[in-house]
């Protein structure tokens, strides 16, 4: 099956206008002896009746959110879509375009993107938000840079408790650039603010802290903020869970100068990892610091309001080797479905998504809680994830998957000094049945 | 129309959608006993709207916009090629689109069969040993590159002594902008006055400094530079390693291989070649293949077999380590494997010859009315411009005026080194009626250029608005909507 409609007549039409006698003609720069011979070693052609089966056949092997119940959360979450998002977000008009080059043909993409700037700045509260860059931890790379546009420093101090995932990303980008990095230890599962406060100095370019954490805590952003200003640091911080914004302060308002994250959790299917949406919202002084595309508000020829893309003078297009970021491609279809969901549940939605899965994981960590062998491994304020203590982790987590359930993460793979550590997550897709049985399930394998 | 309105402005206090309840099936606790006051939020200034409301909302704006899916978008460098719906679909199925990226791989055979065998396939269509599947678009993929050439000469002893990428002024902006991001000086290799590489620039600047020589091939330009082997026995010979932005594939798909070229290292752009939706911006792919001495320094984990079964390999010492915090766009990497699965290797080769023919025709067509920058036979995209235009009708008035007509304009004022460029790529998905049509408005509007000058510079007519004024915008940025009064 191709979706190539010349036919051989047309072809031949074609071939007589340009004036040559074969296909062959038109590749007459290639050197002869390197072009493939023949077909390449890839499987025959399928109607669309065979690759239903054959990728229908595929997902039969994957454990999924239909089949299983998701107590996983560390970085991607199971969150309910509305109906009405794929529907929209599905619409030819936006899934088919690309980049808003044409402004005059994409007021569409340029008003939507306009609306999540303004999504995202208020659940920040921060001023400005760029249109999405890759995911939540390519968008905590993209800092790098801007804190350096801000103090020209080369050292950045990030804590343990952030996504271990994101830690490792950074250390790729930072690396790559030449950069320092110190990781900042944790207490009680929350950062050790005078390990920290130990290590920023007048080097340090950013500080970089996760709230909730990857252990589910609440970190106390403020804290960070104080410590990172008091040496000229930025504080950067990062939210893997966005609908914890629904309930938790916006971190712009406790100090934050770059908030960036991972908005997945806005109704995004998980789809093992990606396509997400990488946000970055930072202060009004900083704009010129964001990477890839912004929209702004301006009047056309009649004096009608439009939206184009704007301050393009950052970018790599205009830049090349002196923009601010290398990012083109951003994840606009994500963010429009992003900015559907966030306006479809509103202000009470979100809020109620976030105590929803506030409450579910709180049922769920006093049920598993009272099983005999099973501790909280910190004591702190979380949202909708929590880590125990559990006796053995490795024969809990096969007992899960023997139920039918998609396991909590197993934190020993991440900190060696966490053997037998669960990190639980729920949602509002998690029933109390769901979790009445998963505590039947680990008090079993005692 | 004219009221076209920001949800924002559709917002009423109280007013709810009800997809979330509030009752909860389980007891409760005290929010406020739980998590300090502090860090608890005070203000949520999202939209109060209804479903109904959100659904006529988006349904307007989509109406203002234009996809593949409307019509004809030759927007060069960014095969704007038509994405089919099976594609979707398959993506969409519970067992692709609802598995969470950090479940048991003994949970996940499915997907890890998939990106396998995705890998495979597109090593055979790129002629590269492995690939990382990892990164999330085209200049994200070239970073990954560059790195994992980086590391190499790292590896080698040849990090510090290697500080120069050098690349072509035909290069897309994402070139250098990705080697400066990864540490590296950039340096431009003029192109001679055939749209290729200019070879004594590139001898006399191709040096032991020199890590890396970045070359879309096809270039900017849409010209396969015949010298390609000269060029990479050039870089070569100095140690350098031949990186391909594969961005233009499509050109070459079933046709010749990047790989057998001499390219050491290749980023795909999976949302171009492999016809997955461009969603307004994104997302895409950017899947990095390398020759056999650059496979331990690309991304971990990797996707392996052992017997019968499909892990994640860590255990790779010499890895740059992770670019992105899973394993890839999956929801892209199983649309581009639906397509070539449905495509095989006979629709494949079929997407290079059609690419090519379609634009090799419409440059013989237009090339008598408009000036062609570059007269030679061209693969999947050609290059005119404004030159010689009547009454000083430049490129941007040409691409407004083709939005009045129902087109997409192609891509504008790109390669930089054409003055007032007009980049075509009509790929492969389009038919010669579409061609024809489009031919056919080019010459009327050039005809227009010549008789009524005035109705192409004030150009466009028909759309929801007209020019708009991108100085005020960037002079006082507004850039989020503010409620009344602030
Ligand atoms: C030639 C070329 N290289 C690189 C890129 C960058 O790819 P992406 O936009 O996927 O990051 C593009 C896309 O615009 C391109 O046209």
């Amino acid at each position: 099956m191709d979706y190539v409609p010349n036919t051989e007549k047309e072809s031949r039409e074609m071939l007589q206008a340009i004036g040559v006698k074969s296909v062959d003609e038109l590749f007459q720069d290639i050197p002869a002896a390197k072009k493939v011979k023949g077909l390449l070693n890839v499987s025959t052609e399928m109607s669309e009746v065979e690759v239903t089966q054959l990728l229908t056949d595929l997902g039969a092997k994957n454990a999924n959110a239909a089949t299983h119940a998701i107590f996983l959360g560390a970085g991607a979450y199971n969150h309910f879509t509305p109906s009405a998002v794929p529907y929209l977000a599905f619409r030819g008009e936006f899934y088919t375009a690309y980049t808003p080059y044409q402004a005059e043909v994409s007021q569409g993409t340029l008003r939507a993107i306009f609306e999540f700037q303004t999504h995202i700045t208020e659940l920040t509260g921060l001023e400005v938000s760029n249109a999405s860059v890759y995911d939540g931890s390519t968008a905590l790379g993209e800092t790098i840079a801007g804190a350096w546009q801000v103090n020209q420093r080369k050292q950045l101090v990030i804590s343990k408790t952030v996504h271990p995932h994101y830690r490792e990303v950074i250390r790729t980008y930072c690396w790559s650039k030449g950069v320092e990095v110190v990781e900042v230890g944790y207490k009680d599962g929350k950062t050790d603010w005078d390990s920290l406060k130990a290590v920023v100095s007048d080097k340090t370019s950013a500080v970089m802290v996760q709230s909730p954490n990857f252990f589910g805590c609440i970190e106390e952003v403020d804290q960070a903020a104080e410590i990172a200003h008091a040496k000229g640091a930025v504080l950067v911080t990062t939210v893997t869970e966005g609908s914890s914004l629904g309930l938790l302060e916006a971190p712009g308002k406790l100090g934050a100068d770059f908030v960036v994250g991972e908005g997945q959790g806005f109704g995004i299917p998980m789809m093992y990892g990606g396509p997400y949406l990488g946000f970055m919202a930072t202060k009004k002084e900083y704009v010129r610091t964001l990477p890839g595309r912004l929209v702004g508000k301006t009047v056309d020829s009649e004096g009608k309001e439009g939206y184009v893309m704007t301050l393009q003078a950052r970018e790599q297009h205009i830049r090349r080797e002196r923009s601010v970021s290398n990012i083109c491609t951003n994840t606009g279809l994500i963010a429009l479905m992003a900015t559907i969901y966030l306006s479809l549940v509103g202000r009470q939605g979100l809020q109620r998504v976030a105590q929803q899965s506030f409450q579910k994981a709180h049922y769920a960590h006093a049920q598993l809680c009272k099983i005999r062998g099973v501790q909280p491994l910190f004591n702190q304020p979380f949202y909708n994830e929590f880590a125990l203590r559990v006796p053995d982790a490795k024969k809990a987590s096969e007992a899960m998957m023997e139920a039918g359930i998609i396991p909590p993460l197993d934190l020993g793979a991440y900190y060696p000094e966490l053997k037998n550590c669960l990190l639980v997550c729920c949602t509002e897709m998690n029933s109390k049945a769901q979790i009445d049985h998963l505590a039947k399930v680990l008090e079993g394998c005692r | 129309m004219s009221d076209v309105k920001l949800i924002y402005e559709r917002s009423v206090p109280g007013r709810t959608s009800n997809h979330i309840t509030l009752k909860v099936d389980v007891p409760l606790t005290e929010v406020k006993q739980a998590i300090p006051a502090k860090y608890l939020r005070k203000e949520l200034g999202l939209p109060e709207v209804n479903e109904v409301d959100v659904i006529r909302h988006y349904i307007g704006l989509s109406k203002l916009n234009y996809g593949v899916d409307n019509g004809f978008y030759p927007l060069g460098s960014c095969t704007m090629k038509y994405n089919p719906k099976v594609n979707d679909a398959m993506a969409a199925l519970p067992g692709h689109g609802l598995i969470h990226p950090m479940q048991p791989v003994e949970m996940s055979q499915g997907a890890l069969q998939l990106m396998y065998e995705l890998e495979k396939d597109l090593a055979e269509i790129t002629g590269m040993a492995r690939l990382t599947l990892q990164p999330a678009a085209g200049a994200h993929g070239e970073l990954t590159g560059i790195m994992t050439a980086k590391k190499y000469f790292e590896h080698k002893g040849e990090g510090v002594q290697r500080n120069t990428v050098l690349e072509p002024d035909s290069s897309h902006g994402t070139n250098p902008a990705s080697a400066n991001m990864c540490g590296f000086k950039v340096v431009e290799v003029k192109s001679n006055k055939n749209g290729s590489v200019d070879l004594d620039d590139l001898r006399a600047k191709m040096s032991e400094n020199v890590a890396v020589f970045m070359l879309t091939n096809p270039n900017t330009l849409g010209l396969f530079d015949p010298t390609i082997e000269e060029i990479a026995k050039i870089v070569h010979a100095k140690g350098g390693l031949m990186y391909c932005d594969g961005a233009n594939l499509n050109a070459n798909v079933g046709i010749v291989r990047p790989g057998d070229l001499g390219f050491d290292i290749i980023q795909l752009n999976l949302h171009k070649t492999f016809s997955t939706p461009h969603g307004g911006g994104g997302p895409g792919s950017g899947p990095v293949g390398v020759k056999s001495h650059l496979v331990p320094f690309l991304p971990k984990p990797s996707v392996e077999k052992v017997g019968e079964k499909y892990t994640l390999d860590y255990n790779k010492p010499h890895s740059i380590g992770r670019v992105k915090a899973f394993q890839g766009n999956y929801g892209i990497l199983s649309r581009a494997y639906t397509y070539i699965k449905s495509l095989g290797r006979e629709g494949l080769r079929k997407v290079g010859e059609n690419a090519v023919l379609n634009a090799n025709y419409m440059m013989a067509r237009l090339r008598k009315h408009y000036h062609l920058a570059y007269d030679r036979v061209c693969q999947h995209e050609f290059v005119l411009s404004d030159e010689g235009m009547p009454n000083g009708v430049t490129t941007m008035d040409i691409a407004k005026r083709l939005l009045d007509y129902g087109f997409h304009s192609p891509t504008i004022y790109f390669p930089l080194i054409v003055h007032g460029a007009i980049m075509i790529e009509p790929t492969e998905t389009e038919s010669k009626q579409t061609l024809d049509a489009f031919i056919e408005t080019m010459v009327r509007i050039h005809g227009e250029a010549q008789s009524n000058p005035g109705l192409v510079k004030g150009a466009p007519h028909t759309t929801f608005v007209k020019r708009l004024d991108a100085v005020k915008a960037a002079r006082e940025p507004v850039l989020r909507w503010q409620p009344p009064g602030k």
